[in-house]
């Protein structure tokens, strides 16, 4: 075998790219002090946008680079170009906010681009080095972006939950990798994975416990059950813009991460890595449905209901098959558009000149600001699930994957909860159109907030005419994990 | 005479233990916390060089470097989190880290 040559890295040219692009603008806003987020900010978002036009041109057969740490494949390519759009938007809909909150520091984008960075490499990683290294890239930028209002207690407050609790769950998935390096004696996801499959019949239990830690580890980034408790209040407390970045871009990675570890390396113990996950996706379907009827702050509730998505996702993952988790690409694609739609809907809430959370300020939106109100109906239409929108063709493959692999009980748990769930998404869609009308919004809303919004709604409308195509590229992204 | 693996995994057990009930029991200071996560990944990566000899494997070892360099990273910007915290609070008791109810 001939070595590889040791410089080819045009696998990583995308994440090369936005490595440059952060370090320049890194210097841009030093030199040009005061107003280098209104540069430095659209400067991000386009580069994000250019790096995800490069992966689609570019060919998508697996490639590595670093000595094999760093794959480039079709199912890296399909999460990167979402992750690397909805950070660019979110990026987008963060400017306007920070000029009115007087926090319009250029270090917002740019950690935003730093983090993106991060979650593009942690859904290429190949080894457990690497996993490990592009979670923290990810996690130490957005720990700084939760408590990025500094001056308001709220702010920091959400930053310090998500610090402690989230380098605890860096200290799990490590303590896991740590077992399982030990008892298989490599950290390449491949080797692990061949030795898994040949000596199937002497499962070593280290690494069975290893593989719990790292399981675990990951789905405190995912924020679901048991591992949930830092979601509501980080979303609440940090900048709105930022809790818009958090619930979208973060979840894809992390879940591709999940995917690619369970199905990769661990592919030959589904049945014993399945009742893990069975047992967290129920837990958060069902807490994500109860626990948001509750709310009335609106980013509290997109935290439950956030836990619940991330529920339904798993129930496809539970499955194990292809189907599975061709379903689950295609779920968390729908479910980044509609979250990020979602926020940029609650930063139109501005009233005064100052923004506000509580759902019941929605009320009689209808008769102030039509089109805002009817953006925001097909928005809580595709989250609750309602046929023509996207959010059921979402559901509809994940909970179909979970019955092809004789999960009937687990999908019909999902379907139950998702009904529990329509309660309080309807219940927008009722203040927003029938209730007495209060104080209308600021107008005019602002361009790129509305843009996002607009677009996130029409997306949701057209994906049944798209679906086919979609369901067919997360086809080929998850055939590209199995062995 | 050798120290066999157990030994090295038991102890590195014990702290990866001690550190996780040092933060959900402690009741006291945030430092203490920060502390805590400091062993924690200690812990680590007394497994990890434990393993790497036992294995003769250097893997453990490079990993090691990237898990104390990375620490070094987590433990500045911990500690920044926690100083904007205590202007706006004014204390980094944990019991008054209670402004929203999770």
């Amino acid at each position: 075998m001939t070595p590889a040559p040791l410089l080819d890295l045009m696998p990583a040219l995308p994440e090369f790219l936005l490595l440059l692009a952060g370090l320049l603008f890194l210097v841009i806003g030093v030199l040009r002090e005061g107003d280098g987020v209104r540069l430095i900010g659209p400067l991000s978002a386009l580069s994000l946008v250019i790096a995800a036009a490069i992966i689609l041109a570019s060919d998508k057969t697996a490639a590595d680079t670093f000595g094999g740490h760093f794959r480039m494949d079709a199912f890296a390519a399909f999460l990167k170009v979402l992750i690397y759009v909805g950070v660019a938007a979110a990026i987008l809909v963060s400017q306007n906010f920070l000029e009115d909150e007087r926090i319009a520091r250029f270090e917002f984008p740019l950690l935003a681009l730093f983090g993106a960075l991060g979650m593009g490499m942690m859904v290429s990683a190949n080894s457990f080095l690497a996993l490990y290294m592009s979670l923290e890239l990810q996690s130490l930028s957005v720990y700084v972006l939760a408590a990025g209002h500094r001056d308001t207690l709220r702010s920091t407050e959400a930053g310090l939950k998500y610090f402690i609790l989230g380098s605890l769950a860096s200290g799990l998935l490590l303590y896991g990798i740590s077992l399982v390096y030990g008892f298989t004696g490599t950290v390449m996801f491949d080797q692990i994975g061949s030795l898994l499959r040949d000596e199937n019949a002497s499962l070593s239990s280290g690494a069975l416990v290893g593989l719990v830690f790292i399981a675990a580890g990951i789905c405190f980034k995912l924020g679901v059950v048991p591992f949930h408790m830092w979601t509501p209040d980080v979303y609440e407390g940090a900048p709105t813009p930022v809790g818009a970045y958090i619930a979208s871009a973060p979840k894809l990675a992390a879940m591709g991460l999940l995917l690619r570890v369970l199905i990769d390396p661990f592919g030959a113990w589904v049945g014993q890595w399945q009742q893990i996950i069975v047992f967290v996706a129920i837990a958060s379907m069902l807490l994500g449905a109860f626990a948001a009827i509750m709310q009335t702050n609106f980013k509290r509730l997109m935290a439950y209901s956030g836990i619940a998505n991330i529920g339904y996702a798993l129930v496809g993952l539970a499955a194990g098959t292809r189907d599975g988790v061709d379903g689950v690409l295609v779920f968390m694609a729908i479910y980044m558009v509609m979250t990020l739609g979602t926020f940029a809907c609650i930063l139109a809430m501005r009233r005064q000149g100052s923004y506000v959370e509580d759902i019941n300020e929605l009320a009689g939106l209808s008769r102030r600001q039509p089109i805002l109100a009817l953006i925001l109906t097909i928005l809580m239409f595709s989250l609750a699930g309602i046929p023509p929108t996207a959010g059921f063709f979402g559901k509809f493959y994940v909970f179909k994957a979970a019955i092809d692999a004789n999960l009937t009980w687990l999908a019909v748990i999902g379907l139950l909860s998702s009904v529990v769930a329509c309660y309080y998404y309807l219940r927008i869609v009722k203040l927003v159109w029938f209730d007495q009308a209060a104080e209308p919004f600021d107008l005019p809303l602002r361009p790129a907030i509305g843009a996002v919004a607009g677009i996130s709604a029409i997306l949701l409308i057209v994906a049944v005419l798209a679906i086919n195509p979609l369901f067919a590229s997360a086809g080929i992204a998850a055939s590209a994990i199995f062995h | 005479m050798a120290i066999p693996l157990s030994h090295f995994l038991t102890l590195a057990a014990i702290l990866f233990t001690l550190g996780v009930f040092g933060i959900f029991l402690n009741r006291k200071n945030v430092i203490i916390i920060l502390m805590s996560i400091e062993l924690i990944l200690l812990s680590v990566n007394i497994n990890f060089v434990a393993f790497s000899a036992h294995l003769n494997d250097l893997v453990g070892q490079v990993f090691t470097m990237f898990v104390l360099t990375v620490a070094a990273a987590e433990a500045a910007i911990g500690l920044a989190i926690v100083v904007v915290y205590f202007r706006n609070r004014g204390s980094i008791e944990v019991e008054d880290i209670n402004l929203m109810r999770g």
